[in-house]
């Protein structure tokens, strides 16, 4: 036998709240605001909206997890009104004003990625079910960032990219909930080719060490071609293991080998290694073909051009941003990360942040937290004051275009911060490409997913 | 016929950290029966002590340069080391420069103290544990000496250059007649591969011709025996834990300026030293060695480009094939004394 709870009590409050209900206007009960604000996975309820910064805690690339993740506090200060501001006044578009985002203060929860795949797929899960993360941003490896993005996709919620430069995150595995404002390994390779004519000429026979994963193929896919456009040979390609520690065994033979050039396609630990062990074996002391010997590292990081300390003076390499960059954005926003921090920000900690702006950016504009209406807001869209200068995120795949920076070690550096100059500023043109340029082919971005 | 003395001298460098590791793990397993687990983690402590003497002597005095400014337009901090100071320019920066030998005089008593609480605060209470215990515990102590480390250290790799004077490479190829760059060596390899001979030849020196270590050996090989003899073994064992320590550390120390110390590297040598011991013989020392620079010239082989085109990612699993091989011909390793880890 069952037992109704059905109360005279309980009917007048159910009836009374009915009635209020109905008689409300019809701007929030609307079939407008209905669809804008529900139908979608985490859908904000009461006044707050949860973003979740998925970054390495621990595992090699923490140091760097820990810049990304000051960027994105300063942000989410930022859009809550809270600080000096930062790129809101710099910002081309004018929507957000320090009141949150459409009106609902901005939260956060964080996630460890361990530089792991299953582990940053298991966090951004968490972040998703558990916390009602809306926005997915974070990153510092390609491997983690094409899986979170592919879960993302899955669950419905916007990913915003933070540092993955293989082309495979816009490229072969893009996804319509996704998009990056990092460059990627084939900008890299446009912007760095004509700085490496000039600087070493067209007649140079190159040796690549490349990290055996899909940052590491692209990568080099990507330099090979573009300095072998301008004259240069490929006399090897070796793949070393993303766990190997100790590349003597593999730069032994460099020099043997008739090569002049020795392309590092490493990032991180195995960068800081390679182009210590390579400075060791007295690679850029000596002379083959009769030329002077070069070391290029196509993909630079700051944090990583610390720990390779001297080794890197006069190295040549490419980044998505600098803080040495004189434009009102960067001013702005070095300005107010290094008054909270004390340091100047990272090219990683800046993607993260840039992306957190474009995101509130794209909600406020779109007036909705409806991923589709986000992916909209994005597809096809011009800003600029960001630190990057005019930037376009092109809709047929999610990639931003923007200009490039060619970095060189420097030679007397003021302080840690200071190891990299930057030497050229290659123009959006330059390395623009087709959406179906073969290095990016494969995948398709799909349909727009907006979840529950 | 350059390639293959290249590949020899490459494996040289590697072997000795292999070997100093190794002979410290023997060293631990012979006299204390332990299987330590957080023997990597002592070598990467070892390498922290290069990285914290470099520290304490570029610790700085800060003054104001008002003709320049830092990237929030402030007047610049300049850093000059205190070193500098006291010592000028020319000193100081040559004592600078040293850090890295000059961190061996650091790292023996701090190795050997770290040594002694390890032993006494933790390892003791899990002599008569089995050895799956004494992994686990060991492991565990490891994970967190590491997080520890990450902690006040950072994650990312940090610089520690090899003194000036040391840095470059030495050309083989020509004193051996051939072609100049046939044959190239980092000086400070060379100096690694020296400075472990050393090591390796004090510990048996020390062994071989010291009453201490003559005690220590009748030990290893009959412990109840020496006890019955009035001789406190504990005492001696636990200073020999404290040796142990102070060889991985030590190995470390001269290792930072070949890779860049990060929090993880001792994880990076543990296994493959455990599979060295154990090619090399449970308990034997000379075996440790011998298999440390047998399997270290063995990887640098297996890495050469002609040998990976013909089986891809040998280089990666060479050193487990050569223990499967060597145990399936050589059950108790190369040099193995019966009755070791045998039930």
């Amino acid at each position: 036998m069952s037992k109704s709870n059905f109360t005279r009590r309980g009917l007048i409050r159910t009836g009374a709240a009915s009635g209020a209900a109905l008689a409300m206007p019809s701007i929030f009960t609307g079939a407008a605001w209905s669809a804008a604000h529900s139908g979608y996975t985490n859908a904000p309820q009461g006044d707050t909206v949860t973003l979740g910064f998925n970054v390495p805690q621990s595992g090699p690339y923490a140091d760097e997890g820990m810049d990304e993740l000051r960027a994105f506090e300063l942000a989410v200060e930022h859009l809550n009104g809270e600080g000096d501001g930062g790129c809101l006044a710099t910002f081309s578009s004018k929507v957000l004003d320090g009141t949150g985002i459409l009106g609902k203060k901005v939260a956060y929860v964080t996630g460890d990625t361990q530089t792991k795949s299953d582990a940053a797929r298991a966090s951004a899960k968490s972040m998703i079910e558990k916390d009602g993360a809306i926005m997915i941003s974070g990153g510092s490896s390609s491997g983690v960032a094409v899986a979170v993005q592919g879960l993302c996709q899955e669950a419905g919620i916007i990913f915003m990219a933070g540092l993955t430069h293989s082309n495979d995150t816009t490229g072969k595995d893009k996804k319509a909930n996704g998009f990056r404002h990092f460059f990627n390994a084939y900008m890299s390779g446009a912007a760095l080719a004509p700085v490496l004519d000039k600087a070493y000429g067209a007649d140079r026979k190159a040796y690549h060490l490349t990290a055996d994963y899909t940052w590491g193929w692209t990568q080099q896919e990507s330099i090979q071609a573009a300095t072998e456009a301008i004259g240069w040979e490929t006399v090897n390609n070796v793949l070393t293991p993303l766990a190997s520690t100790d590349f003597s065994s593999y730069i032994a033979p460099v020099l043997n080998s008739g090569a002049d050039v020795l392309v590092l396609n490493h990032y991180g630990g195995n960068m800081v290694n390679s182009l210590t062990q390579a400075v060791q074996f007295g690679l850029r002391d000596k002379q083959v073909n009769g030329k002077d010997f070069q070391i290029v590292v196509p993909l630079y990081s700051e944090l990583m051009a610390k720990g390779a300390g001297a080794n890197i003076k006069g190295v040549f390499g490419s980044t998505n941003w600098s803080w040495k960059l004189q434009d009102e954005g960067t001013q702005a926003f070095v300005r107010s990360f290094g008054t909270k921090y004390g340091f100047p920000p990272s090219n990683a900690a800046q993607t993260c942040y840039a992306q957190t702006l474009l995101y509130a950016d794209a909600a406020a504009r779109a007036g909705s937290f409806n991923p589709c209406a986000i992916v909209e807001a994005l597809e096809g869209y011009e800003f600029d004051g960001l630190g990057n200068g005019p930037t376009l995120y092109r809709a047929e795949d999610h990639q931003c275009f923007k200009d490039v920076l060619v970095m060189q070690g420097k030679e007397n550096p003021d302080n840690e911060y200071d190891a990299l100059e930057i030497v050229e500023i290659t123009p959006r043109a330059q390395v623009e490409y087709a959406p179906d340029h073969p290095m990016f082919a494969g995948g398709s971005l799909g349909e727009c997913n907006p979840g529950a | 016929m350059d390639a293959i003395l290249l590949q020899i001298l490459n494996g040289l460098d590697k072997g000795s950290a292999y070997a100093l590791i190794a002979l410290g793990l023997t060293l631990i397993f012979g006299t204390l029966g332990v299987v330590n687990f957080a023997h990597g983690a002592l070598f990467m402590i070892g390498a922290f002590c290069a990285v914290t003497m470099q520290r304490i002597l570029t610790i700085s005095q800060t003054t104001i340069d008002e003709s320049r400014t830092d990237f929030l337009g402030n007047p610049m901090k300049v850093e000059t080391p205190y070193v500098e100071n006291w010592f000028g320019p020319e000193l100081g920066g040559a004592i600078i420069d040293w850090a890295v030998p000059l961190a061996i005089l650091f790292a023996i008593p701090v190795m050997i103290c770290i040594g002694f609480i390890m032993e006494r605060g933790l390892i003791k209470h899990f002599y008569k544990r089995p050895h799956a215990d004494q992994i686990l515990v060991t492991f565990g102590l490891a994970i967190v000496l590491q997080e520890v480390i990450k902690y006040f250290y950072g994650a990312n790799p940090i610089p520690t250059p090899a003194p000036a004077a040391f840095t470059g490479s030495f050309d083989f190829g020509v004193l051996l007649g051939f072609d100049p760059n046939a044959i190239i060596y980092p000086l400070w390899r060379l100096v690694y591969f020296v400075f472990s001979l050393i090591i390796i030849a004090a510990v048996f020196g020390f062994l071989q011709f010291t009453t201490f270590g003559m005690v220590v050996r009748a030990g290893m090989a009959d412990r109840e025996t020496v006890g019955l003899l009035g001789i406190n073994i504990d005492k001696r064992f636990t200073i020999m834990f404290g040796i142990a320590a102070a060889v991985a550390g030590l190995a470390g120390v001269m290792y930072t300026p070949i890779n860049s110390p990060n929090y993880h590297m001792g994880m990076d040598f543990l296994v493959l030293s455990f599979v060295v011991v154990v090619v090399g013989g449970m308990g034997s020392l000379p075996g440790a060695v011998l298999a440390g620079f047998l399997l270290g010239i063995l990887e640098s082989f297996a890495s050469m480009n002609e040998i990976k085109s013909l089986v891809p990612g040998i280089d990666q699993i060479i050193i487990y094939l050569i223990a499967i091989v060597i145990l399936l011909t050589r059950p108790r390793g190369l040099m193995g004394r019966k009755g070791v880890m045998e039930e």
